[in-house]
């Protein structure tokens, strides 16, 4: 029996509780409900009309357009249209001017709303369609469950904090910071129990670190599965982290420097999530962390305290961390045992595979968009690794046949994303866009088949495959992979 | 719910004054017993407790104490671990099943506890319905002898269409510690060691690896582990656990003309592009792209025309905030409760018209209708947790769900879920 609940009752019901404000929300947000729009008449034209389009006459239609939908005063350039490069989506000028200039709008001649009238601020309306997602069948349960982050949407480094990417093996909790406990035991002179107050006292680091779930880019290692960035990558983020180092910590309790290789971080939820971290790992750079962007962690990224481990994949990010042992071996838990194991073709799962390596990818233009023009673009993405900083992001249009190098914005940091971009005029001929990234070891990016070669299809995990999106002459970009 | 008042009368704050004083007397003989005395420890308590320190100096050395206090790089932070403290958090199993606690449990008793707690996810015989991991399943005799499971070859022929659990299983510890800490999934840490041993015996017989009548222990652990099918399976691959390591997979950096082969293997067949909902609505109103629909009901679009657009920044003033704090409790609408429903996770175990874990929705709006005290006895129930109405297997509790949740879920069950 498989249990699924209906796109459309991955409802926003958490934030809105009367009837009244969904039916706002939905009028306001539902293409066909906005102020009840008809379809933007670009969608309705006719093969002659496009070409006229295409053939730059667009002033003819303005007016057939208009009395065919009955609109007059309403935008024409509404982007509730099916956008399809043959019917523009860009505004068609009605030469007497446009209206949303001529016309004005009622926040220009009216009230708007007092400060503080919300507590918390939240993102305009208008940014609705970028919510975090589940994808259909991925995961059994939503308690142990992955959603995933709008990449697509996303702009520079930092993941907004309520867009971060999830993954909880057993539900996620808001614990009472007050009786929440760190304790670090095993090999310690002096095994020690923090409260959130020992640990807000203590000197902290804030640093900016990219989170990969090991299994990102996993649905992607046979076929293409998925339609959008969103779902090829977005088990990924990136914010600001702040709390106490590691290092501090296991001096503070008196680690035995001698045999204390490893450490085991514990989870306080039902799943008490267990990784095991090399003390050369935890002594470099890991913390403990309470904040995230400016603000505490949020419930579903550990709130009070989760560990931050850069460069390595997501689950060692022990969320609601509890416990740290020290020891002098690996721990192979659950999850380094039954789960979070590649699978290569000789049958063999690989253990303790836990560095991100470089890895890219594009996020806009990307699948599941369409381009609204021919003309002029800013090809924009993101790339990362797990063993320091990127040094040089390419970008191919021609699916891989020739590269450009692209701009990298900064900053540049280790173990974060770096914004690359690049310019690019779209002519009409289909295209094949990749993204290829080198890190400051010298290490590319390789291409799926040469992942494939070395490592099968059946792995899951530790796919970072140079991606392609495929750029159809109508516009429309579809992921796709090529031989 | 935590408050953090002060008791009201001076009985109660000296009486609380009294049991730490107690408290603080326990803690240093247990340190002067361990011979192992934290003065930093101390010390703070010292600050901390005038009363304490009076006690304490009858009894320790002072100017000891403060010379140490001196060298300590923070102090104030943090306290020393209570050994019974440790105990109750300490629970993990080594591979080389250091912390794995003594007791034992047959494969009899396992197969008891594994119906009437496990089953309902995993399967009567670890196969798992379709919404659970299935546990057994894809090893063979042969696979004893190596320890490699051979259906997990790439070119294994037949393969086995899932990864079960004794196909991937290379260490006993993982397994005795997955069930001791984390199952049943819905109440985890429920199981005593005993129990746990029982179980994981049934398991290992549901994979043929130990007898029926096999009882195991913290004793014969490590027997059983020299038998696991696929105990040579796992390897540690040192590129991607070391930092400095240098990954499997090499590319270089070709610029021009470059070799590679541009066709198009693989892509997203027609009837897959809905399958994660309309992409128009997953994308931006504005920028250089739009998302692409990939619905069908956009023909359907003759909404009646308003005389005015709705202007969605002019709200009633109210913030979705308030309103939720507020007493009165407007109902919810249904894709609301079946949202709640979602997250907290009824959906594993219940559904409209299908018996999962626990009834139907359909079966509960059956059982109930026309009783008008049903639904604050439901609330009830679904908030305490319970058994023994529709059979031998408990509703976990689901204490931090608010009154408005509980209503509005409880309205939608006996609607029949919708
Ligand atoms: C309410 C449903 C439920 C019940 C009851 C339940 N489990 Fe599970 N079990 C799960 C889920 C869900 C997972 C996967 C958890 C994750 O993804 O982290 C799981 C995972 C497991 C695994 C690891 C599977 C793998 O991937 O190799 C084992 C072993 C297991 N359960 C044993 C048990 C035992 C023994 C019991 C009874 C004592 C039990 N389970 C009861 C839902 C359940
Ligand atoms: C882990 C499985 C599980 C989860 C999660 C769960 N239930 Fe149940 N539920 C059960 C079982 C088992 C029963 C039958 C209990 C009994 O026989 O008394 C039950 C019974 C019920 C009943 C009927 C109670 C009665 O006494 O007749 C309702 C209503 C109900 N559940 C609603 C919910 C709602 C709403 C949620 C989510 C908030 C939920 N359940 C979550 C397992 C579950």
């Amino acid at each position: 029996m498989r249990i699924d609940v209906p796109l459309e009752e991955r409802s926003l019901a958490n934030e809105v509780t009367d009837a009244d404000g969904i039916a706002a929300r939905n009028a306001a947000l539902s293409p066909m409900g906005l102020g009840r729009l008809r379809r933007a008449p670009e969608g309705f034209l006719n093969a002659s009309q496009i070409a006229d389009v295409q053939a730059g006459r667009r002033g003819l239609l303005r007016h057939a357009l208009l009395s065919a939908a009955g609109l007059t005063s309403l935008s024409l350039n509404s982007s509730f249209a099916r956008p399809s490069l043959d019917a523009k989506a860009v505004p068609t000028v009605d030469p007497r001017g446009d209206p949303n200039i001529l016309e004005m709008p009622e926040h220009t001649k009216s009230l708007g709303q007092p400060v503080a009238a919300r507590g918390y601020g939240m993102p305009s309306i208008w940014e609705n369609n970028l919510q975090r997602r589940e994808s259909p069948g991925l995961t059994r349960v939503g308690a142990a469950g992955v959603s995933f982050c709008p990449l697509q949407g996303l702009f520079g480094i930092i993941t907004p904090s309520g867009l971060h990417f999830e993954r909880h093996h057993h539900g996620w909790w808001d614990i009472d910071p007050r009786k929440h406990r760190f304790m670090i035991n095993g090999l310690v002179k002096n095994p020690k129990v923090y409260t959130m107050d020992d640990l807000m006292r203590l000197p902290s680091v804030s640093r900016i670190h990219f989170i990969e779930c090991g299994a990102n880019t996993g649905m992607e290692w046979g076929n293409v599965a998925v339609p959008t960035v969103q779902y090829t990558h977005g088990m990924l983020s990136c914010c600001e982290f702040t709390g106490v180092l590691l290092s501090t910590l296991l001096d503070d309790c008196g680690y035995d420097k001698m045999n204390g290789k490893y450490l085991l971080a514990e989870g306080a939820d039902g799943s008490g999530m267990t990784r095991t971290i090399s003390i050369d790992r935890a002594l470099d750079d890991c913390f403990v962390a309470y904040a995230m962007n400016g603000e505490m962690l949020r419930p579903e990224n550990g709130y009070p305290l989760r560990l931050v481990v850069p460069g390595v994949q997501g689950v060692s990010w022990v969320k609601w961390l509890r416990r740290i042992e020290v020891g002098d071996m690996p721990y192979a838990t659950k999850d380094e045992t039954l789960h979070y194991v590649d699978l290569m073709p000789d049958g063999i799962q690989r253990q303790y595979t836990s560095i991100q390596e470089c890895k890219s990818v594009i996020t806009s233009p990307s699948a599941g968009q369409m381009l609204l023009d021919r003309g002029y673009y800013n090809i924009t993405g993101l790339a990362w690794s797990g063993r320091g900083k990127v040094k040089r992001v390419d970008v191919s249009t021609d699916g891989g046949k020739n590269w450009r190098t692209a701009k990298l914005e900064t900053p540049i940091l280790s173990k974060c994303f770096t914004r690359f971009s690049i310019s690019w005029n779209f002519d009409g001929k289909p295209s094949l866009l990749q993204s290829r990234a080198i890190d400051a070891t010298g290490y590319v990016q390789p291409r799926l088949n040469q992942l494939r070669e070395v490592r099968g299809s059946r792995s899951i995990y530790h796919n970072n495959a140079i991606q392609t999106w495929r750029i159809a002459s109508d516009g429309e970009v579809s992921n796709v992979h090529l031989g | 719910m935590c408050t953090s008042a002060r008791p009201a009368n001076l009985e109660d704050r000296l009486w609380n004054r009294k049991i730490r004083v107690q408290h603080d007397r326990f803690f240093l003989k247990w340190h002067a017993t361990r011979q192992c005395l934290s003065f930093r420890t101390l010390l703070h308590r010292l600050r901390s407790q005038p009363f304490a320190a009076a006690f304490l100096i009858t009894t320790f050395l002072f100017a000891n104490i403060h010379a140490t206090n001196a060298a300590e790089k923070f102090p104030g932070v943090g306290r020393t671990a209570i050994p019974a403290e440790i105990k109750a958090w300490d629970i993990d199993v080594r591979p080389d099943f250091k912390g794995l606690p003594a007791g034992s449990g047959s494969v009899q008793k396992g197969q008891k506890i594994w119906e009437s707690k496990c089953a309902s996810c995993h399967g009567t015989f670890g196969e798992s319905n379709e919404v659970f991991t299935p546990i057994t399943g894809g090893t063979t005799g042969l696979d004893a002898v190596s320890g490699r499971v051979a259906s997990l070859r790439g070119d294994a022929n037949p393969g086995y269409p899932q990864r079960t659990t004794l196909m991937k299983l290379s260490e006993m510890s993982a397994l005795w510690d997955y069930i001791n800490r984390a199952m049943p999934w819905d109440a985890p840490k429920s199981l005593a060691a005993d129990e746990v041993y029982a179980v994981t015996a049934y398991i290992l017989n549901l994979g043929d690896i130990v007898p029926a009548d096999f009882v195991l222990s913290d004793r014969n652990i490590a027997e059983v582990q020299a038998k696991l099918p696929n105990r040579n399976g796992t390897k540690l691959f040192l590129p991607l656990w070391d930092i400095n390591g240098r990954g499997d997979v090499v590319n270089f950096a070709c610029m021009k003309n470059c070799k590679v082969d541009v066709n198009i293997t693989s892509s997203l067949p027609d009837f897959a592009k809905n399958a994660h909902g309309n992409l128009a609505d997953q994308n931006r109103l504005v920028g250089a792209t739009r998302g692409v629909r990939t619905d069908s009901s956009t023909e359907a679009s003759d909404a009646p025309l308003p005389g005015k657009a709705r202007n969605p920044n002019a709200t009633s003033g109210k913030d979705s905030r308030e309103i939720s704090g507020t007493e009165s409790v407007a109902p919810l609408q249904a894709g609301q409760a079946a949202a709640l429903a979602k997250q907290y996770s009824c959906v594993v175990c219940h559904a409209a018209n299908a018996k999962l874990v626990g009834p139907s929705y359909n079966d509960i709006a059956a059982k109930y209708k026309g009783d008008a005290t049903a639904s604050d006895k439901l609330i009830a129930k679904i908030r305490s947790g319970g058994a023994g109405v529709w059979g031998a297997i408990r509703m976990p509790s689901h204490a931090t769900m608010s009154d408005a949740e509980l209503k509005a879920l409880v309205h939608w069950s006996l609607a029949g879920g919708n």
